[in-house]
């Protein structure tokens, strides 16, 4: 930079008649929004690797009767709490190869428990892809094929078994079908509700927007456990598990709605005002195409991050629900239903691996927070 | 002045949002088919005793439930008087529950003050833990203090509250000998007010007050380490720094003030959630609240009990929000009166 005699500044830097106007201000934002976005989130390596973690956990659903070496319902008398076993490699210094040591029970009778012994001298090996019990690969093919089960004379209960002598790990893979779509079906609701309503308010304003507002400020005021518990004690206990499992997750997403209404509200009064939008309108274009053409996409990257933040508390709302008895019922397997049983205390005191199914729990609506929260930090790129 | 109109004005709404509420309350009790009564007719009729079927009989007429269901609502809320001395709600007459077979306010009576009691001290817990860990995390940002907090935080927003109560019970009592189940020892119960039961209830209050809070305490102190961290940013604080000022003196002057502002407002969010969770809580803890109470009610149709209760938590819970707006009113002189829509 010199200073010219007459008080002007002027830049040193050879004037080049033929550069590029236009070229880009910063390099790194040469291309489409949503690369950019993604190069971002990139950078989030925990929301990273809760997006793959989670992308993971829903692509096993279909499969989780393969995975698990039982099906949930599949009752082994003789090995009623019995304790979770390690898988081994090596026995007695060679190796055998993925196998298990078979256990027997006996009922304690002084202190009325199961307690377990495990035989250590025979080592047996796991069969991979044999025959087991019935289920349904992708909910309707049926199918006995299993990724791996016990050999003959020995179970593998990897996370132990419950009260009635079912796996507990096979029931946490059979239970994730349950308690990972009920989040997923929730917040399709809620979204629906909730853009519907918003942007009615936010668009057309006025009479309807106070009408609108009221409500959500109801809605939102009302503590939900109370409202849910009560909604889903006016489920017939006579519907089958997949019906009572529709209306839970479509209750949840009712009562879930008006917060996301806000956000789409409060957004929409600020970019009708816009001239694209005023332009559209000019041009004829009807409300509705006004809002789901030029208003929605605007800001639906931000609805799907506070989407993402949501589904979590969906979850524990199914589990809570489920374990107090109101949610899904006993036929049915979802985290909750198994948490139902691991409700005293002596439970957990004897049997401590009966509360197992709190881990994922608590994992997955960790990996929604985590998501939930790099999506949001990386969707406007532009901001240094 | 104009705090006192805005005051009135607040109230207002609030009794208006009540009454919508109660409505509400009353379409989703009776939601579910059949009720209380006429099942124990049925049942009743099934075993051929005569004598109970005119009791219920009689209950019904009594309670009006043999009318159209908006009849129903308005006897039951008070606005209409009800057949044979049933006032309603505004009356301060909250019906009979069928399924004790006493009055609503008999069997609520001791547990709406616990109720209140036990929310209360997990309000305290929330702002006692999430006020000073907010701020140490903001002004230690992104240092080991920083991110220890916020884990703790969510995990404290992962564990279901049932969970974290069941262990924390069995962990308390395993290892500090805190004493499991109930809001006092039995031998308290409907005793006076004396030494001994304060500090009985006390000792039982900690463990529900651990866990209805955490959550809540979580999602503030990382509200509050937001906001702070916004404030610190900004050039008064820059200024303040170039002329010497102490860092704990400016950290509290300043940006504390106004961090806190949100802080209040959040109470409205925050009283929904942890009245919700005190309700869970309750019935896994077996606290002697209206948590547990709710539950039977809701199960077995009783439907007086249960619209009472779902009242009760909701009015709780609308007090509270109205206490918070009016308290930012006061704390913060840039909100304008009534015009509270952006």
């Amino acid at each position: 930079m010199s200073n010219l005699p007459d008080g002007r500044y002027i830049d040193d830097a050879p004037y080049d008649p033929n550069v590029d106007l236009s070229a880009l201000d910063r390099s790194d934002m040469d291309a489409p929004n949503w690369v950019l976005v993604w190069r971002k989130f990139k950078r989030h390596k925990l929301g990273l690797i809760s997006g793959i973690f989670l992308l993971l956990s829903y692509l096993m659903l279909p499969f989780a009767g393969f995975i698990s070496p039982y099906t949930p319902n599949e009752r082994s008398a003789e090995y009623l709490y019995a304790p979770p076993q390690s898988i081994n490699l090596w026995h007695e210094g060679s190796f055998v190869g993925p196998y298990v040591y078979p256990i027997t029970g006996t009922a304690d009778l002084e202190e009325f428990r199961w307690r377990y012994r495990t035989d250590t001298s025979t080592p047996m090996p796991l069969e991979f892809l044999c025959e087991g019990d019935v289920y349904n690969l992708f909910g309707f093919i049926p199918s006995d094929t299993h990724l791996f089960c016990a050999p003959e004379g020995a179970t593998v209960f990897l996370w132990g078994s419950d009260r009635l002598g079912r796996d507990v790990f096979s029931r946490i893979m059979f239970g994730a079908q349950l308690s990972l779509t009920v989040g997923l079906i929730g917040i399709t609701v809620s979204f629906l509700l909730g853009i519907t309503f918003g942007s009615i308010a936010g668009y057309f304003g006025g009479k309807t927007d106070w009408t609108i507002n009221r409500v959500i400020e109801i809605l939102r005021s009302l503590p939900e456990l109370p409202l849910w518990l009560a909604l889903s004690a006016a489920v017939p206990s006579s519907w089958g598990p997949v019906a009572v499992f529709f209306i839970i997750s479509v209750i949840l997403g009712i009562l879930d709605w008006p917060g996301l209404a806000r956000a789409v509200r409060s957004k929409f009064l600020s970019l009708r005002e816009e001239e694209y939008v005023r332009a559209a309108e000019m041009m004829g274009a009807k409300p509705s195409r006004v809002i789901r053409r030029h208003l929605l996409p605007n800001f639906m990257s931000h609805l799907i991050a506070s989407a993402t933040l949501s589904i979590p508390a969906m979850i524990l709302g199914e589990t809570a629900l489920s374990f107090l008895g109101l949610g899904l019922r006993a036929p049915a397997v979802s985290w909750g239903v198994m948490l139902n049983d691991a409700q005293n205390l002596a439970s957990i005191e004897i049997y401590p691996w009966t509360a197992i199914p709190m881990l994922p729990i608590i994992v997955v609506v960790l990996a929604f927070n985590f998501l939930g929260d790099g999506l949001r930090d990386s969707l406007d790129p532009y901001k240094a | 002045m104009m705090f006192i109109r805005y005051a009135a004005y607040r109230l207002l709404t609030m009794l208006l949002t009540l009454v919508v509420v109660s409505m509400l309350v009353f379409v989703i009790i009776n939601l579910p088919p059949g009720d209380y009564l006429s099942n124990q007719i049925a049942e009743l009729r099934a075993t051929g005793q005569a004598e109970g079927v005119a009791k219920a009989e009689f209950l019904r007429t009594e309670y009006a439930l043999d009318r159209p269901l908006w009849q129903q609502y308005l006897i039951w809320a008070g606005f209409a008087p009800g057949p044979n001395g049933f006032s309603g709600l505004l009356q301060g007459d909250f019906g009979w529950s069928f399924e004790f077979d006493r009055p609503v306010a008999d069997i609520v009576g001791n547990a709406l003050w616990l109720t209140v009691l036990v929310n209360l001290a997990a309000v305290l817990f929330v702002y006692a833990v999430a006020l000073p860990l907010g701020v140490l995390a903001a002004a230690k940002s992104e240092t080991a203090v920083d991110y220890t907090a916020a884990f703790v935080g969510y995990l404290g927003l992962a564990t279901p509250n049932f969970l974290l109560a069941l262990m924390l019970f069995y962990y308390g009592n395993k290892y500090l000998g805190l004493p499991i189940g109930g809001l006092m020892d039995p031998i308290y119960e409907g005793e006076p007010m004396s030494p001994g039961k304060v500090k009985s209830v006390l000792l039982h209050l900690i463990v529900p007050t651990f866990v209805i809070g955490t959550s809540g305490a979580a999602a503030m102190m990382q509200r509050l380490r937001a906001n702070m961290l916004d404030e610190l940013s900004k050039p008064y604080v820059e200024t303040a720094k170039a002329k010497g000022m102490s860092p704990t003196r400016l950290l509290t002057k300043y940006p504390l003030r106004m961090a806190f502002n949100p802080f209040v407002a959040d109470i409205g969010n925050l009283l929904p959630s942890m009245i919700s969770g005190s309700v869970l809580v309750s019935v896994v803890l077996g606290l002697q609240t209206i948590g547990p109470a709710l539950l039977t009610a809701l199960k077995s149709q009783d439907q007086f009990l249960a619209a009472f209760i779902l009242m009760f938590v909701a009015l709780l819970t609308l007090i509270g929000t109205m206490v918070s707006d009016l308290l930012l009113v006061l704390l913060d002189p840039r909100i304008r009166y009534g015009a509270r829509d952006g």
